[in-house]
C-alpha cells in the first residue's frame, strides 16, 4: 500500500479519517505539513481509488450558494477563506455505476485552495491521489494546529482499522 | 558734572574685549550694532531679568562674534551702553541728582516689593556713581526667556563636561553634529517676550516681526561650537555622522505650557508610553494657533524669573552606521541563515549571519547589526562558486576607519573562524549596498546544481532533450512549505537553460540558470502538481530532489577585490 514517496510529500504526517458519516470504506487521508497546512486526500481505501471506477462529473458547487471555486484568500493570514468545519463538504463526485460520494474537509480551518487540476484531468484523481490528485488546502487556526488531529488516526491506528475490516469480510 | 563727563571719558578708553587698541569704536564694539531706538528695549529687557545675548537677539544682533564675548563683559557693556544715554540726558538736566537710579527705581516698585525679586537675589541697580558695584553683581540671576541656555551653558565648565563624556565613550570621528533638545516651556517664555518687544516698539511706531530675532538655538551654537571644536579638535559640520546630543530640561518651569491644552485643544494628541503630551512640537503648533489676547490672558508677559537653571539631561553620542559587504559561501547543508529559535528554543546552532556579524560586530564595536543578502537559501543547500551577496549594517560603531588591510584581516579572521561559511570581497561600502541587495534578489539569474531521482528508470538519452529546452515558462504556486507565511499566489518564472548529467538509472544531475525568485526544489517535484511543469511531468514520472547547490548568484556587486 506504501506508495511511492516523492520529494513532496516528506515533510508531512498522515493522519486518517474512516468511514466518513458512516458510509463504509470512505476514508480520507490528512497530509499534515510540520508549518500545520493540510492537504485533503482521498485514502487507498476509497471506492473512488478501486478498480473499475470512472469517474464522470467532479462537481464543487456544494450547495445553491456556494462552490468552493470561488474561495477567495488575500494576504498571509488568509483572509476571505471559507471556513470549515470537519463535516464540511469539498465536492461531490459522480462515477459511471450511478454512485454519488461526497469529499469532507475532516478538520477544521480557512479553504485556502480546492484542486481544479481534477476538473480538467479526473484520471489524476485516481492515479495519484496522494499527490497531483488532492482535494482541497485547508489552514487550521493557530491554537487548534495541534488539536486538530485529535480526531484522526495514526498511521499505525488506521492500518488496525484496515485489518479489522479485513478479517470481517472473509 | 565736570566729574562725571570725566570719568565717562574715562570709561571710554578702556580697552575693549575684543583685545582692541583701546579707541573708541573697539570699546564700543560690542554694542555697536545697538543704536538708539534699542536702547528702551535694553532698559525694559533687562529690567525684567533677560540676560545680555537674550537682549541681543531681541535687538536683532547678527553678528556671531558678539555673542561669543565673555558673559561679564557683554553685560557691562549693555550697562555701559544704556548709561550713556542717561549720561547725555544729565547733561541736558544737570539740576537733577540722581536720575538713573530714580527712574529704574519707579519701574522695580511697579514689579514687586522694593528691590527684592522673586529669585532672592537683590537686584544691583547700576547707578552712575557705582559702576564698580555693578559690575560685580555676585548672583547671576538666571534668565527669564533661556532660562540659563545662553548663560551657563555657554561656559567652559559645561563645555569640558561634554567634551569628557565625549572622549570616555571612545568614538572614532573627523567631526561632529551638535545637537540640543531644549524644552518646550523656552518656545512660549519666548513668545512672551516677542510680544513684549514688540508692544514697546509699537510705542516708537517701528514693527518687529518674529524672523527677525534671533533664534536661541542659532545663537547657543555660534557660542559653543567653536568651542567645542576646539576642545575635541575636530570641525562642526551639519553632516557629520557623528552626533552628541544633549537634552535639556527645566522641571520647575514644566507646567507653564499646560495652559495651551485649554486653548488649543486639538494640538496636543494623547500621550503614548506615560510620555508627556507638551511635546516641543506640539507647543509651537498651539503658538501659532493661539491669539495673542488669549496668550497674553494665561502667560505673564514679561515672563517670570525663574528660581533655578535648566538641566543637562542626558549628554549621548552617536555615531552613524557603517555598511559592509562581501559575498559569503556556505558549505554546510545544516546552517540557517538567520537564527532559527522557536519558543525560546534554538534549533539549530548558529546561522549564516551570527558566522559573518560576530567578528565585524567585535572589530567596530558597533551596538547592533542588520543583515541582508542578494537572496538566501535553505538550511540544506549550499552556497558554492563567487558566493552570495552580503550587506551588514552595523549601528552605532565605536570604530570607523579600517585600512583595506584590516579589512583583510577581519576577513581572514572569520574565514579562520569556521569551515561552515566563507566569505570573499569584504569591504567598506556606502548606505546604498542595501538597494543593491534587494536588485540582486529580484532581478539577477541564479544557476544551480540539483541532484534529481526519479522513480521511472532513466538511460542516458531519455534525458537528453532537457539539454535543447530554453526559457521554459513555469507557473509555480506558493509553494505548501511556505504557505503558512506567504500569501497564495502564482508565479511565473523562467527557465533559461539546463543541462543534465546522466549517473544512473534512478539518478542524475541537472545544472540550471533560472530567473531570480524560482522556486527550484518545487520544480523538481513538482509540490503536488502545483508548479507547471515540472522535471516529473517533463520525464512522465515522479521526481524528488536529494541535493541542491547554489553554483553562482549572477551579480557583479559587490566589486570584487584581489582576495
Amino acid at each position: 500500500m506504501a506508495a511511492v514517496r516523492g520529494g513532496a510529500e516528506r515533510y508531512f504526517t498522515r493522519w486518517y479519517k474512516p468511514d466518513v458519516k458512516g458510509r463504509p470504506c470512505e476514508d480520507f487521508c490528512v497530509l499534515q505539513h510540520s508549518n500545520r497546512i493540510c492537504v485533503i486526500t482521498l485514502a487507498e481505501a476509497h471506492p473512488l481509488l478501486q478498480t473499475g471506477k470512472t469517474i464522470t462529473s467532479i462537481n464543487y458547487q456544494i450547495s445553491a450558494n456556494c462552490s468552493r471555486l470561488q474561495n477567495k484568500v488575500s494576504g498571509k493570514s488568509k483572509r476571505g477563506a471559507q471556513f470549515l468545519t470537519e463535516l464540511a463538504p469539498l465536492c461531490r463526485i459522480s462515477s459511471s455505476d450511478g454512485e454519488e460520494y461526497t469529499i469532507y474537509s475532516c478538520i477544521r480551518g480557512r479553504l485556502i485552495e480546492v484542486n481544479e487540476n481534477i476538473l480538467s484531468n479526473p484520471a489524476i484523481l485516481q492515479e495519484k491521489p496522494s499527490t497531483e490528485g488532492y482535494i482541497a488546502v485547508v489552514l487550521p487556526k493557530f491554537e487548534e494546529s495541534k488539536s486538530i488531529t485529535q480526531g484522526l488516526l495514526t498511521q499505525k491506528e488506521y492500518e488496525e482499522v484496515l485489518l479489522k475490516r479485513l478479517n470481517s469480510s472473509s | 558734572m565736570w566729574l562725571l563727563l570725566r570719568r565717562s571719558r574715562e570709561t571710554r578708553y578702556v580697552p575693549g574685549v575684543g583685545g582692541g587698541s583701546g579707541f573708541v569704536e573697539t570699546e564700543l564694539s560690542s554694542m555697536s550694532s545697538l543704536t538708539e531706538k534699542d536702547r528702551p528695549i535694553v532698559q525694559l529687557l533687562l529690567n525684567t531679568g533677560t540676560c545680555p545675548r537674550c537682549i541681543l537677539r531681541f535687538c536683532c544682533v547678527g553678528s556671531q562674534t558678539v555673542y561669543r564675548h565673555p558673559y561679564k563683559d557683554l553685560m557691562k557693556d549693555l550697562k555701559d551702553f544704556l548709561k550713556n544715554n542717561q549720561e547725555k540726558e544729565d547733561m541736558v538736566c544737570f539740576d537733577v541728582v540722581d536720575p538713573p537710579c530714580k527712574r529704574i527705581r519707579l519701574e522695580d516698585t511697579e514689579e514687586g516689593p522694593d528691590d527684592v525679586k522673586h529669585n532672592g537675589t537683590l537686584q544691583q541697580i547700576p547707578s552712575v556713581n557705582d559702576e564698580n558695584t555693578a559690575m560685580e553683581n555676585s548672583a547671576v540671576e538666571v534668565c527669564n526667556v533661556c532660562l540659563g541656555i545662553l548663560q551657563e551653558f555657554c561656559e567652559v565648565d559645561f563645555v569640558k563636561k561634554v567634551c569628557q563624556k565625549v572622549n570616555s565613550a571612545d568614538y572614532q570621528f573627523t567631526s561632529f553634529v551638535f545637537s540640543v533638545s531644549l524644552p518646550p516651556q523656552l518656545s512660549v517664555r519666548e513668545r512672551a517676550a516677542w510680544l513684549l518687544v514688540k508692544q514697546e516698539m509699537g510705542k516708537l511706531g517701528l514693527s518687529l516681526a518674529k524672523d527677525d530675532i534671533v533664534q536661541l538655538k542659532e545663537a547657543y551654537k555660534w557660542i559653543i561650537h567653536p568651542q567645542l571644536s576646539e576642545e575635541l579638535g575636530v570641525p562642526a559640520d551639519g553632516k557629520s555622522l557623528f552626533e552628541v546630543s544633549v537634552v535639556f530640561a527645566h522641571p520647575e518651569t514644566d507646567e507653564e505650557c499646560h495652559f495651551l491644552a485649554t486653548a488649543c485643544p486639538d494640538c496636543f494628541k494623547p500621550a503614548k508610553n506615560k510620555q508627556s503630551v507638551f511635546t516641543r512640537m506640539a507647543v509651537i503648533k498651539a503658538l501659532e494657533k493661539i491669539k495673542e489676547e488669549d496668550f497674553l490672558k494665561h502667560f505673564p508677559c514679561p515672563p517670570c524669573s525663574p528660581k533655578n537653571l535648566c538641566v543637562a539631561l542626558e549628554i549621548q553620542c552617536n555615531n552613524g552606521a557603517v555598511f559592509v559587504a562581501g559575498r559569503y559561501n556556505k558549505y554546510s547543508r545544516n546552517l540557517p541563515q538567520t537564527p532559527w529559535i522557536i519558543d525560546g528554543e534554538r534549533k539549530l546552532e548558529s546561522s549564516v549571519e551570527e558566522l559573518i556579524s560576530e567578528h565585524l560586530m567585535a572589530a567596530f564595536k558597533a551596538d547592533s547589526f542588520n543583515f541582508s543578502s542578494s537572496g538566501r537559501e535553505d538550511v540544506d543547500v549550499r552556497t558554492l562558486g563567487n558566493g552570495r551577496p552580503f550587506a551588514i549594517e552595523l549601528v552605532n560603531p565605536r570604530r570607523i576607519h579600517f585600512t583595506a588591510e584590516e579589512m583583510k584581516g577581519l576577513q581572514q579572521t572569520i574565514n579562520n573562524s569556521s569551515d561552515k561559511i566563507k566569505v570573499r570581497d569584504l569591504q567598506l561600502v556606502t548606505r546604498e549596498a542595501i538597494g543593491r541587495m534587494k536588485e540582486g534578489e529580484e532581478e539577477k539569474t541564479k544557476t544551480y546544481s540539483a541532484l534529481i531521482w526519479t522513480d521511472k528508470a532513466i538511460q542516458k538519452e531519455d534525458i537528453a532533450f532537457l539539454d535543447d529546452i530554453k526559457e521554459l515558462k513555469l507557473d509555480q504556486k506558493t509553494p505548501l512549505r511556505v504557505l503558512h507565511r506567504r500569501p497564495l499566489a502564482v508565479r511565473c518564472r523562467i527557465i533559461h537553460t539546463m543541462k543534465s548529467e546522466y549517473i544512473d538509472e534512478h539518478h542524475f544531475r541537472l545544472h540550471l540558470k533560472t530567473q531570480a525568485g524560482t522556486y527550484i526544489k518545487e520544480f523538481v517535484h513538482g509540490d503536488f502538481g502545483r508548479t507547471k511543469p515540472n522535471v516529473g511531468s517533463l520525464l512522465n514520472s515522479t521526481a524528488d530532489i536529494l541535493e541542491l547547490d547554489v553554483e553562482s548568484v549572477d551579480v557583479d556587486w559587490p566589486p570584487a577585490l584581489d582576495n
